[in-house]
């Protein structure tokens, strides 16, 4: 199969239901060949992002660009886009074959072209034997698979993919997403995937893209995503963390870091980075990711070291391969750490310090700051 | 009454289906089976008469014709009306069911007397059309083979539209969405796409109302003024003005038998599609 | 076809014409549906004593005509007895064998269901002919029971479906629940069943009184003399041509409707899954 790789430009789109703004001032470029995830709870809007992409909803401004193609006013049918939904939505009267087919049939392909091509989609997905069968007769995996197959077939210059995955069990569930990985790759096919699963997310994509309320908060490959939210919100969203109130000091600890201080007094010092968060203004918070945290027993922390924390242990739930604490400290704040199987095992009531070094010290907004279009849209 | 035990009680059981078992024995299989033995009664000499009359076979014939005519008429009407249910707000859909019911609900000696009163010489249409100055003379449209048609589509169309409103909704909404992301047209999608899955449906209720239609008789009596005979009508004939049990049992056979006929013939036209069907 | 409208409407998609042709198409039809019922009401309150329309003026001499009339008012009566005394016996066979097909397992359990369903195929005509042959010889022909009997029959069939229906989606494991927190058998099925099944055996009920009062063919051959409802306004209709009989549909309208609402309030399941 040829290569056809676009890039998709939303510019500037907004949606509204009625008086309700569905989508507001959305701005993403997807490159070309490119695995793209719009992550987003219910509600946040992103299967209305994929709609009108798709072109079953119309946008109230701004326009949408398939390479160099201007596609805002364009029908489902005519933008090329190959489309799989979340329930797979096969043709329930129609064979595999038949089903890959259609869109085949309906660019009056001829047969032998049509038999060729389908056969070469199924070959991908390796469903060569199910031709014959009717979707019932399928695996929900195996009915993902025939999904995929008929929307790459007539080889589109994009793929929109619907929480394709929500219907099958872990294992399943990991499987696949490998494999419309390993196939989006060999196609280069540019690709938008909509999810609200962080860990698939995290592990499918090239960029992802962080959706709340209709909004952007934030566009990063998945380490920066994880390690940099963009503010307190996506950082909550993705993985656990904790979020502790504080204000940053007029006075720097070094050249190299800066100074928070926490609403308990506790001062902390982080390294100094040009973070989006720090050069704007507004509330911020500081993060630390509960694997940061680390227990300081015997040999631990010496007496004033900095980014200690002093807390005593709540709870403890042991999850295999880690464990898991809730810890409070003085002023009632609840940390979360993580230790590793191997490490020290604290009981319930004890006290405990726990540190973290300054590099793990993230700073995040408070809010999601209204940066310009270009800026979010850019950060990589 | 019993919840499933282990040791199920075989004369609580018995308490329960025997009376429905005696009844219909008595009252339904009894009374059929009398009528093969007076059918079949001197060799069979009834049915001999019964193909042998031209008269039989031509209203026979008639019938048959009627029940298509109203059959695919019904289908006509009832498809969109479908349509516009299964895919409208709850509201609507409430308001529409009951302009469907209530007709269904309503006897139907009232439906056909009403048409009556609307199709008569002197009747409503006839009124309003000779008041509108669009007619000089009244239509004569009752005791016609139309009237009875009109009448028996009244009749059949809740019949038609309830199992296609089923089929319908039964229909996968994201598919004419998938269909259209994949090119189709909106031609296409209906006839590629949603005749084929509403199809078991079409099947049920045409089979249903050209059933009905066979062995009607009220609206045809009624509506036709005499000068509609329908099978149904010479059945009754038969008992009302000569007590001909053979002829009469004959022909009730014959009917029954053409009932069950197209029953299983619509039947196997639904094979195709349980293969894939859920 | 613009994408970016003011008001933000969503693409139904649906035909590419839009749906008004669809409404307009519909709301013929139900026209159609509807006409012949609501013609009735203006006509019956003509003060003439002929069809004519629309009525000169308005009156109740047909109504009571109607409520006067002797022979109305014994054949109104007539379905009454009829009806009722179908429906029990409907209802008093048609709920054990229910019980009985959903919840045991018993050798021709799957042909004692097929013969009570039977009735539903076998035109009326085929079977009028047949209960009349039988109830002749016996010289059942006339009485009001009679006609009871063979009208059970017919109803029979749809008090199974529906009760059969509504128990078949009545979780058991909600019977159970009840005995496992100490309800003896016999409470959990009073308390709980019931209760859950009950608006299909008003549904069922509603079908049986319903199939008997309306019913006309096998009345006609069964009822002799005396008449039944629907018998009384067949021969009305085909002999005097007076509103009489537009009072009298009035009424069944009217009775048919307020029974319809009950259903419905008692969670009748007519219409359908909610959206």
């Amino acid at each position: 199969m040829t290569k056809l790789d676009c890039a998709l430009t939303i510019e500037n789109v907004d949606k509204y239901y009625g008086t309700v703004r569905a989508l507001s001032q959305i701005n993403l470029h997807v490159k070309p060949g490119e695995f793209l995830t719009i992550l987003g709870p219910s509600g946040s809007g992103k299967t209305t992002l994929l709609k009108c992409v798709a072109g079953f909803e119309t946008i109230n401004g701004g326009r949408l660009l398939l390479g160099e193609a201007d596609i805002t006013d364009k029908d489902p049918g005519a933008r090329n886009i190959g489309m799989v939904f979340q329930n797979y939505a096969l043709f329930p009267h129609m064979t595999v074959e038949q089903n890959v087919a259609f869109p085949l049939v309906m660019r009056r392909m001829g047969r032998a072209e049509i038999a060729k091509r389908v056969a070469d989609a199924l070959e991908l997905t390796e469903l060569g034997r199910f031709a014959k069968r009717y979707p019932r007769q399928l695996s929900g995996g195996q009915q993902q698979r025939v999904a995929l197959s008929r929307a790459i077939v007539f080889e589109p210059s994009l793929l929109l993919l619907d929480e394709p995955f929500g219907a099958l069990d872990r294992k399943l569930r990991e499987t696949l997403q490998l494999e419309v990985r390993r196939l989006q790759r060999e196609l280069n096919l540019t690709t938008l995937f909509i999810t609200h699963d962080q860990e698939e997310a995290l592990l499918m994509s090239d960029r992802i893209a962080v959706m709340f309320d209709g909004e952007l908060h934030q566009v990063s490959g998945p380490e920066e995503i994880y390690q940099r939210p963009a503010n307190a919100r996506v950082a909550n969203f993705i993985g656990e963390s904790n979020l502790l109130k504080g204000k940053l000091s007029a006075a720097r600890g070094s050249a190299t870091t800066l100074r928070f201080v926490l609403e308990s007094g506790i001062s902390v010092a982080l390294a100094a980075r040009n973070d989006a968060a720090c050069s704007v203004d507004g509330e911020k918070v500081l993060l630390l990711r509960p694997e940061h945290l680390s227990p300081c027993i015997d040999s631990g922390c010496v007496g004033n070291q900095k980014n200690v924390l002093p807390t005593t242990v709540e709870e403890l739930v042991y999850l295999g391969n880690v464990s898991r604490y809730r810890l409070r400290m003085q002023d009632g704040t609840e940390l979360v750490m993580r230790l590793s199987g191997s490490g020290p095992k604290l009981r319930v009531g004890d006290a405990v310090r726990v540190r973290f070094s300054e590099d793990d010290a993230v700073l995040v907004a408070a809010e999601r700051h209204t940066l310009p279009p270009r800026v979010l849209a850019e950060v990589a | 009454m019993i919840p499933r035990s282990r040791s199920s009680n075989r004369s609580s059981i018995w308490f329960l289906v025997a009376p429905a078992a005696l009844f219909m024995l008595v009252f339904f299989l009894y009374p059929m089976a009398g009528l093969l033995i007076q059918g079949f009664s001197e060799g069979g000499k009834a049915f001999l008469t019964l193909f042998g009359t031209d008269l039989y076979l031509r209203v026979l014939w008639a019938t048959f014709e009627t029940a298509a005519i109203v059959t695919v008429a019904a289908l006509l009407l009832a498809y969109p009306v479908s349509y516009l249910l299964a895919t409208t707000t709850r509201g609507w859909r409430l308001v529409g069911f009951m302009v469907v019911l209530l007709p269904f609900w309503t006897s139907i000696l009232v439906r056909t007397y009403a048409w009556m009163v609307l199709l008569g010489r002197n009747g409503i249409i006839n009124r309003v059309l000779l008041d509108a100055g669009i007619i000089s003379s009244p239509i004569t449209m009752l005791n016609s083979p139309f009237a009875v048609q009109l009448g028996m589509v009244h009749v059949m169309l809740p019949f038609m539209i309830l199992p296609i409103y089923n089929a319908m909704l039964r229909v996968d909404r994201d598919l004419a969405m998938a269909a259209r992301s994949l090119g189709a047209g909106a031609f296409s999608i209906f006839s590629r796409i949603y005749l084929p899955l509403t199809m078991q449906g079409i099947i049920a209720g045409c089979t249903l109302v050209f059933v009905l239609s066979l062995g009607f008789f009220i609206t045809p009596a009624l509506l036709g003024g005499g000068r509609v005979t329908m099978f149904a009508m010479v059945i009754e004939q038969q008992i009302r003005e000569t007590l001909n049990w053979p002829l009469a049992s004959a022909m009730s056979i014959l009917l029954l038998v053409l009932t069950l006929a197209v029953f299983w013939l619509l039947n196997r036209l639904n094979v195709h599609s349980r293969r894939w069907s859920a | 076809m613009k994408a970016v409208r003011e008001n933000g409407s969503s693409y139904r998609i649906v035909t590419v014409l839009g749906r008004a042709p669809l409404q307009l198409y519909s709301a013929v039809v139900f026209i159609f549906l509807i006409l012949p019922i609501l013609v009735v009401f203006p006509l019956s309150f003509t003060p003439t004593s002929y069809l004519v329309f629309p009525p000169p003026g308005l009156s109740l001499r047909w109504y009571e005509r109607f409520f006067n009339d002797y022979a109305w008012m014994q054949s109104i009566w007539r379905s009454l007895k009829i009806g009722g005394l179908t429906t029990v016996l409907a209802i008093a066979i048609g709920i054990p064998l229910s019980f009985a097909l959903v919840r045991t397992r018993f050798r021709g359990a799957s042909l004692v269901e097929q013969v009570v369903s039977a009735p539903i195929i076998v035109p009326h005509i085929v079977y009028s002919v047949s209960i009349f042959g039988v109830f002749f010889a016996l010289g059942l022909v006339g009485p009001w029971y009679g006609v009871a009997l063979a009208h059970t029959v017919l109803a029979l069939p749809f008090v199974v479906i529906v009760v059969m229906a509504g128990l078949r989606s009545f979780d058991r494991n909600l019977e159970l629940a009840a005995m496992g927190l100490g309800a003896s058998r016999l409470q959990a099925v009073l308390r709980i069943t019931l209760p859950s099944v009950a608006p299909s055996i008003v549904t069922a009920t509603f079908l049986a009184f319903i199939t008997s009062f309306d019913e006309l063919v096998v009345a006609m051959f069964l009822a002799g003399a005396d008449a039944t409802l629907p018998k009384k306004m067949f021969e009305s209709i085909m002999t005097a041509i007076d509103p009489t009989v537009a009072a009298v549909s009035v009424v069944q309208i009217v009775i048919v409707s307020l029974l319809l609402v009950i259903v419905a309030l008692a969670g009748g399941k007519l219409i359908g899954p909610e959206e």
